[in-house]
């Protein structure tokens, strides 16, 4: 039970602290909503000349004059206090103003994730996107009764340049590729056709009630708006899926499913926004069929332009990785960088972000991850999660908060619950529908209960209600009413059918996804079922997808495979790195373990399925001299040791250094931004692992047909002659 | 079905056939008339060179092993249900659904799947796939990527995760225990097109 008191206690601490944050009266950075027309970056906010910024500082902030103040404002403040003499301490709140605001934002959101996972009863059936919602609730109301008006807002172009694109960047970047190939085809349906269906409908149905009466005469609405309303309600959103799914834990198949749907349908969105935005503008009666086409013609271009423009710069990010050797510090860097400049680009031309973002990171991951150093990976995999885990965390938050400024919205039933009703039903029936269709020429089929899943993941998030929050108030009248009922969808699938969803599937018993490492059987027994699948399908004449497949394997280890890979990388078999991080993977667990493979201890290596634990090694070390194997078996050459051999050496290495003479020594200073221990060392251990590994296993054999070891020596020559026999 | 049951009738055995694997009439045809254009000499049977015409298949690193599975032990010649027969293994598996008639461990099953994988590995038909055995398969798809040394080191760990009795061979069973996060029915199975 003090798991919830720590949890009342901090969330009252996180109130003060928010209330405190806002500094009465001057201008946040996350402001209200911004016009889609003219969105300049307006991050920094006008430095208020209350607390004038005197001295030193006045030169710094010379330069953010650039951004906001005029030169009078400066010039006025400098004499205001030119007269007061040296001041030995000031407040300089508008020179820090911003970065602090948004640091503590932050530290509010990440303190809170702390929070809550103190009630260990609380987050299991909760989601912590409810959670982050609610609190955004409590905090915008906080803020209300401390300044009488609403200071934060989601908004709409912080919303879309920097928070959606870490979220995308990082699920695109480690999207499961074969997967996601493998049903592009129902993914595509569910995107396209899926979306279109749901935009239609609910936007004629909605139009439908208005007629009949059920929506109130105040909503000024018509057909145009009702389907722009439609459009941007109907996508489902990648981010509350992600938030929803990942707490989830369902098969992989239904999993990618229902993201890559939330993720391409980027386009369809994109498109039927612009296209009803600029005939709400000009409304409907100048509305030509011409136009209709160029509605469809700019789906085609938008979502294929956006995808070629990810591809693009996933091959400029593959060719840069190839010569990253001498600047491994800075590798993970480009990879953000080309990543978010596809997001970027894609955005500049008016092509689907989302998309482009997506292919790129599918596109670059498997060379990038060729080429770059382990130490790279390690650190793109870990800051993409954080920053990720970061924007999901805001954009919760700034939700709840959002819906508390009763000025922006205005409520009326009857929209709402028929928007509630209409998405419900349209999803099922569509869900329905294409797979009904989608079934006749999968492998695999979708059974009922993957589409009671799917139906009930169609959540809607924070894309549409930026989006909405995005309209001009002056051509949509109905505006506010939009928006209330956004938020009210918004907080009902994320809030609701999260929390609904984890018992619904424990009670349809919806495969679980199995969460295991791959093993080495598995590896290769795959790899030889897609060369026994082609062949077939080379045999019976059919041109399937195994077929274009290796086409494309072929395509790309003769031509795209040399132009991105590193010479080094290039000659290097994919199952035989397999092989190395499967045992790599082991020999850190083992370790972690707080074993050592100098001692006896019990050893059970978590990617052999069928082991419950190896046999007791008598000193390996005694063995390995016995066959005068001269291999280091020192594991502490591995990085991330964490283990009571450590410590034991830190003591010695204490007691020593305390006691030795100490020369004067010179060495090179590893706090360098310019270089890391290179390659060499990397290289050096893989091959002692690669010994260890062999020794190890040559250990547990003996140990166990000791009678037999001779005769398996034996064979092992005989082997080898076989083998060379064979060569010639 | 008035026609494609008439030309069914040039089919040899299509109606046993279509009981016996499942197909349709339609992709009986199909694969008929690849059947048929295949046999270069209209000999009505399949020899080892006709297999070899085929363009892709000489790329495909086990390419040869798959032909040979095609030919029963000991015979020369495929004629047209055993071409069938072993093409039946890689229809889709039907979830939940028995076809009128259909046999009760129908070849597309997966358990059926997994034996026709298993005894493309084990050559040597003994029920076991040795480590020699494996070391083959594993240097026909590796090939020039990969040394001996290697090679050597895969084979060792595959046949360490899955050997459960400890006599250095996968059975059929450790084989088929160590798949059994995989989705066969997926992994195994093509779709034939009308």
């Amino acid at each position: 039970m003090s798991g919830e008191k720590m949890l009342l206690l901090g969330v009252t601490l996180l109130l003060l602290a928010a209330a405190g944050a806002d500094p009465s009266g001057s201008a946040a950075s996350l402001r209200g909503p911004l016009h889609a027309s003219a969105p300049p970056l307006r991050l920094l906010p006008q430095p208020v000349p209350e607390y004038g910024a005197p001295g030193v500082a006045s030169a710094r902030s010379a330069a953010e004059a650039t951004v906001g103040t005029g030169k009078e404002e400066r010039e006025a403040a400098e004499q205001q206090h030119h007269g007061g003499g040296y001041r030995v301490v000031q407040w300089e709140w508008s020179y820090v103003q911003t970065p602090y605001i948004i640091a503590i934002w932050l530290l509010v959101a990440s303190v809170a994730k702390i929070l809550f996972h103190f009630s260990q009863r609380f987050t299991t059936v909760v989601p912590e996107s409810c959670m982050l919602i609610l609190l955004g609730l409590v905090l915008g109301g906080v803020v209300l009764l401390a300044s009488k008006k609403q200071l934060y807002q989601l908004d709409p172009s912080l919303f879309f340049l920097f928070l959606l694109p870490t979220i995308v960047g990082d699920a695109g970047y480690f999207m499961p590729a074969r997967l996601f190939f493998d049903n592009l085809g129902a993914i595509l349906t569910y995107a396209v056709v899926g979306t279109l269906w749901n935009a239609f409908c609910t936007g004629f149905c909605l139009y439908a009630a208005k007629l009949l009466g059920i929506i109130d005469e105040q909503v000024k609405a018509d057909l145009m708006d009702f389907l722009l309303f439609g459009a941007l309600i109907s996508a489902v959103d990648p981010v509350a899926v992600l938030a929803v799914f990942e707490e989830v834990h369902i098969n992989e198949m239904l999993f990618i499913i229902v993201f890559g749907e939330s993720l391409l349908n980027d386009a369809v969105t994109v498109v039927l926004y612009k296209v009803y935005i600029s005939f709400v503008e000009v409304g409907v009666e100048n509305v030509q069929t011409a136009d209709y086409f160029k509605g469809v013609a700019s789906f085609l271009i938008v979502s294929i332009g956006g995808t070629l423009v990810g591809l693009v710069f996933a091959v400029i990010l593959g060719f840069i990785t190839r010569f990253t050797k001498k600047v491994r510090i800075i590798e993970p860097l480009f990879v953000f960088l080309m990543v978010y400049l596809a997001y970027l680009t894609a955005e500049l031309f008016s092509l689907s972000a989302i998309l482009s973002m997506t292919f790129c990171g599918i596109g670059a991951n498997k060379y990038v991850e060729a080429n770059i150093s382990q130490k790279s990976r390690t650190t793109v995999k870990y800051t993409m999660k954080t920053l990720a885990s970061i924007a999901e965390t805001i954009i919760f938050i700034f939700l709840g908060i959002s819906a508390v400024d009763k000025s922006k919205w205005a409520w009326d039933t009857g929209l709402v619950s028929c928007t509630l009703v209409f998405i419900f039903v349209f999803r099922a029936a569509g869900v329905v529908g294409q797979t009904w269709v989608l079934n006749r020429f999968r492998l695999v089929p979708l059974d009922k209960i993957d589409q009671v899943v799917m139906s009930y993941g169609g959540l809607r998030g924070a894309v549409a209600f930026a989006l909405v929050v995005l309209l001009d108030g002056e051509r949509v009248k109905a505006k506010d009413y939009f928006v209330a009922t956004t938020i009210v969808v918004v907080f009902f699938t994320v809030m609701f059918q999260g929390l609904t969803i984890k018992p619904l599937v424990k009670w349809l018993k919806v495969p679980r996804s199995t969460n295991s490492k791959p093993t080495i059987n598995e590896e290769i027994h795959e790899r030889a079922f897609d060369h026994i699948l082609t062949a077939v399908e080379d045999i019976a004449g059919l041109q399937g997808y195994h077929h274009w497949r290796d086409k494309w394997e072929q395509f790309d280890k003769n031509y795209l495979s040399k132009l991105l890979l590193r010479k080094s990388v290039y000659r290097k078999s994919e199952l035989w790195e397999a092989y190395q991080k499967i045992n790599i993977r082991d020999a850190i667990s083992v370790i972690d373990q707080g074993g050592n493979v100098l001692t006896s201890a019990r050893l059970s290596l978590p990617s052999m399925a069928s082991r419950a634990s190896f046999p007791e090694v008598t000193n390996v070390t005694n063995y390995l001299r016995e066959n005068g194997s001269g291999v280091c078996l020192d594991l502490q050459v591995i990085d991330n040791v964490s283990g009571s051999k450590v410590e034991e050496d830190m003591e010695t290495h204490h007691v020593l250094a305390g006691n030795l003479y100490k020369p004067r020594r010179r060495y090179q200073s590893h706090y360098s931004r310019h270089f890391m221990p290179l390659g060499e060392k990397e290289r050096q251990d893989r091959e002692v692992f690669q010994r260890n590994m062999r020794s190890r296993m040559e250990t547990f054999k003996s140990t166990r047909h000791k009678r037999h070891k001779k005769e398996r020596s034996l064979k092992k020559v005989r082997t080898h002659i076989l083998v060379l026999k064979n060569k010639m | 079905m008035g026609s494609s049951s008439s030309s069914l009738n040039n089919v040899p055995d299509g109606q046993q056939l279509m009981q016996e694997t499942g197909f349709s009439a339609a992709h009986l045809l199909r694969l008929y008339e690849r059947f048929k254009f295949l046999d270069k000499d209209n000999r009505g049977h399949l020899r080892s060179e006709d297999f070899e015409a085929v363009p892709e298949l000489s790329e495909n690193p086990i390419g040869d092993r798959i032909v040979g599975a095609f030919f029963l032990p000991g015979q020369e010649t495929v004629d047209f249900s055993s071409f069938v027969r072993v093409l039946a293994h890689f229809r889709p598996t039907e979830k939940n659904r028995t076809r009128a008639g259909a046999q009760p461990d129908p070849a597309n099953s997966r358990n059926r799947k997994l034996k026709f994988a298993f005894r493309l590995y084990d050559q040597d038909r003994d029920g076991k796939i040795s480590r020699i055995e494996l070391l083959q398969v594993l240097r026909e798809m590796l090939g020039m990527q990969v040394t001996e040394e290697q090679l050597q080191s895969i084979a060792d760990r595959a046949i360490q995760e899955a050997d459960l009795d400890k006599d250095d061979a996968i059975s059929f069973d450790e084989f088929r225990k160590s798949l059994e996060k995989v989705n066969i029915d997926h992994k195994m199975s093509i779709r034939f097109l009308e």
